[in-house]
């Protein structure tokens, strides 16, 4: 099967990881590292493993745009947005890492199916990649009144960006719990802890259900198929134990154990968005890839 | 006409005496607090969720009441004192600051681990913008060291706050390590610096004495202990104790021992007291707000809720990580076979 070639947007950490990940797709062809810094790590990395690398930003990618179909842009919201034009009026398809939230909200295992037609999609948080999907879980089995999350992360795994504007994150992952999780109503919470050696990401999801249409043993069912769905594409992903039942109330306790791919194995908040990223931009890829198969048929 | 105070006192028995009463506070009660606490003269009165703006949920305890209720009843009856809130940045957002601020709130007080200051820009930034008084805190700083507190402190100050705190959350420090961390701060930043203690391990009014003596300008104190775990610095007992000291408060000490005796006393369930519980939170340095949780949990899982908070102490759990309780509570049961 041919592959889609894609490039990667931002040489930091997020981006570097990104790479490796891309390097085991047997979809999606890893092209090019972009960034800004000429001595950054990530790029040197690049270099070495025989992509090709830009050190001009999207400018530079945009002279030389037959390299990729697919740019994953792991910069930051605000550069997004730049990003997001010029890559919509050369005809990309945008991965967003970034909290920009311009494009549709994706999370793998609810609503992918209904985005593979977009040309730019966003990853939300990662507090709403491990989450949500919970939430969502547990609402098809009876409608959630309410949904709250609580992320805990280490201080480590928490970027410049994340730091200086928590709000987005805490937004932005209540209007996903809510959009895409099916909650009437969502809160979200983020913790930094600062302990040594630094902890694996945790999340605690609490949903107040319909009491009536309240069936433990289905929504047990319904977590668990979710949880092996994930695992699928972010292995380190693992309920910390069964779900918790007390009247109307659900409380599952989930940890995220990252691949260690570059990023270190504590934070599970990063690898999970760099692994739903390519997730998606996988599905993508086939997607469109099946597209040009079938046009291929009709026109014999 | 001015007020001579030495000292700022700041009364926090309506955000932090939430934890204590799991967060029922009544529109009533709020009113007439206030409304008390402004005739004997306190310049600043907190109201809020325990864990500060938007902490109402099912990690830290519903409101029985919306906060901004009882923000609005404040104002509306406090007179020449000023309204503070509390907001704890990845809890509360800067759009619910300004909600408060819409009601006649006068100051945030922005709080953050002891060493994530920096998360609390954002907030610290827009609540000057606001036009509002602002303090930067420092939790649970028995868990950093000395340098670290500083560095963090610095920060705060540089992203314009009128006033760092360093907050005890733990009650865990002892009077020579205050002494110490707030000497170092007074030598370091350009700003007020102030002491916020729990009395867990009965230390809270010999920890403000040294702070006050080592040079901070601002206390919070909880009125009748009306605080998380066994409360804080007693207010109506230090404004005694710094008259004696010939260091001025403002605050009417006739007035304030009756706000005790007379609104608070019985607003409490049972007198806040230094239980087996409290002081474990002081001796395992956990933070103060735990307590109802763990108890909860301990009683839910058969098992002692001492254990629960000395193995929190021991994991280094951090304001906030309420969902821990359970989840410690949950493990200690299984290695038990219970």
């Amino acid at each position: 099967m041919s592959k889609v070639k894609v490039a990667v947007l931002g040489s930091g950490n997020i981006g570097t990881d990104l790479m490796y990940k891309l390097q085991r797709s047997d979809v999606l062809e890893m092209t090019t590292m972009i960034g800004i810094d000429p001595s950054s790590e990530g790029l040197a990395r690049a270099a070495k493993l025989g992509y090709k690398t830009i050190d001009s930003g999207i400018q530079g990618f945009l002279e030389q745009s037959e390299l990729a179909d697919i740019v994953f842009d792991a910069t930051s919201a605000k550069s997004h947005i730049r990003h997001a034009k010029a890559l919509r009026n050369a005809g990309k398809i945008a991965m967003d890492l970034t909290p920009a939230a311009i494009g549709a909200l994706v999370v793998p295992s609810v609503n992918l199916q209904e985005h593979l037609d977009q040309d730019n999609v966003n990853l939300i948080t990662c507090g709403g990649q491990a989450t949500i999907p919970i939430v969502h879980a547990i609402g098809r089995v009876c409608p959630v009144e309410y949904a709250e999350i609580v992320a805990t992360i280490s201080s480590l795994s928490a970027g410049p960006g994340t730091r200086a504007n928590i709000d987005e994150f805490t937004e932005t992952t209540a209007r996903g719990i809510e959009n895409i999780g099916g909650a009437k109503k969502g809160k979200a919470i983020i913790i930094l802890n600062p302990a040594e050696p630094p902890i694996l990401m945790r999340d605690t999801v609490y949903a107040l259900v319909d009491q009536e249409r309240m069936d433990e043993e289905a929504i047990r069912r319904s977590i668990g198929d979710t949880v092996s769905y994930i695992q699928s594409y972010v292995p380190g992903y693992r309920l910390r134990s069964e779900p918790l039942f007390d009247g109307n109330k659900v409380t599952v306790f989930l940890e995220v154990e990252g691949a260690g791919d570059y990023l270190p194995k504590y934070s599970g908040n990063l690898d999970i968005m760099t692994a739903s990223a390519v997730k998606v931009a996988e599905e993508i890829a086939r997607h469109r890839l099946m597209q040009v198969v079938s046009k291929g048929v009709s026109n014999q | 006409m001015t007020i001579e105070r030495d000292i700022l006192i700041t009364e926090v028995a309506l955000r932090d005496g939430s934890h204590a009463i799991a967060h029922q506070y009544t529109v009533e009660h709020v009113t007439q607090v206030a409304q008390a606490l402004g005739e004997a003269g306190v310049p600043y009165i907190e109201v809020s969720h325990g864990d500060g703006l938007g902490g109402s949920t099912l990690q830290y305890g519903l409101s029985h009441t919306d906060e901004m209720k009882l923000i609005e009843a404040a104002v509306s009856v406090s007179g020449d004192s000023k309204i503070a809130v509390l907001v704890l940045p990845g809890i509360g957002t800067v759009s619910e600051l300004k909600q408060a601020v819409s009601l006649g709130v006068k100051m945030a007080r922005i709080g953050t681990h002891v060493t994530e200051a920096d998360v609390s820009a954002q907030h610290l930034y827009k609540a000057k913008e606001l036009g509002l008084e602002t303090v930067g805190f420092l939790m649970m700083s028995h868990m950093a060291s000395i340098d670290k507190l500083v560095e963090q402190a610095k920060l705060m100050e540089s992203y314009g706050a009128d006033a760092v705190y360093m907050f005890d959350s733990a009650g865990a420090l002892l009077p020579n390590q205050v002494r110490e961390r707030i000497r170092a701060l007074r030598a370091n930043v350009g700003i007020d610096v102030g002491f916020h203690g729990h009395n867990n391990l009965s230390l809270a009014m010999a920890n403000t004495l040294a702070a006050i003596e080592e040079g901070a300008q601002r206390i919070d104190g909880s009125i009748r202990c009306l605080g998380a775990g066994a409360g804080n610095t007693q207010t109506e007992v230090l404004v005694a104790v710094l008259e004696q000291l010939g260091i001025k408060t403002g605050i009417d000490l006739y007035k304030i021992m009756d706000v005790a005796e007379n609104v608070i006393a019985p607003i409490l369930q049972v007198p806040q007291e230094i239980t087996r519980d409290n002081l474990v939170l002081g001796y395992a340095g956990v933070y103060s707000s735990f307590l109802l949780h763990a108890r909860r949990a301990a009683q839910h899982f058969g098992i002692d809720s001492r254990d629960i908070l000395i193995e929190l102490g021991r994991r280094k759990v951090v304001g906030g990580q309420e969902d821990m309780i359970i989840d410690v509570a949950a493990e200690l049961a299984g290695a038990r076979g219970i």
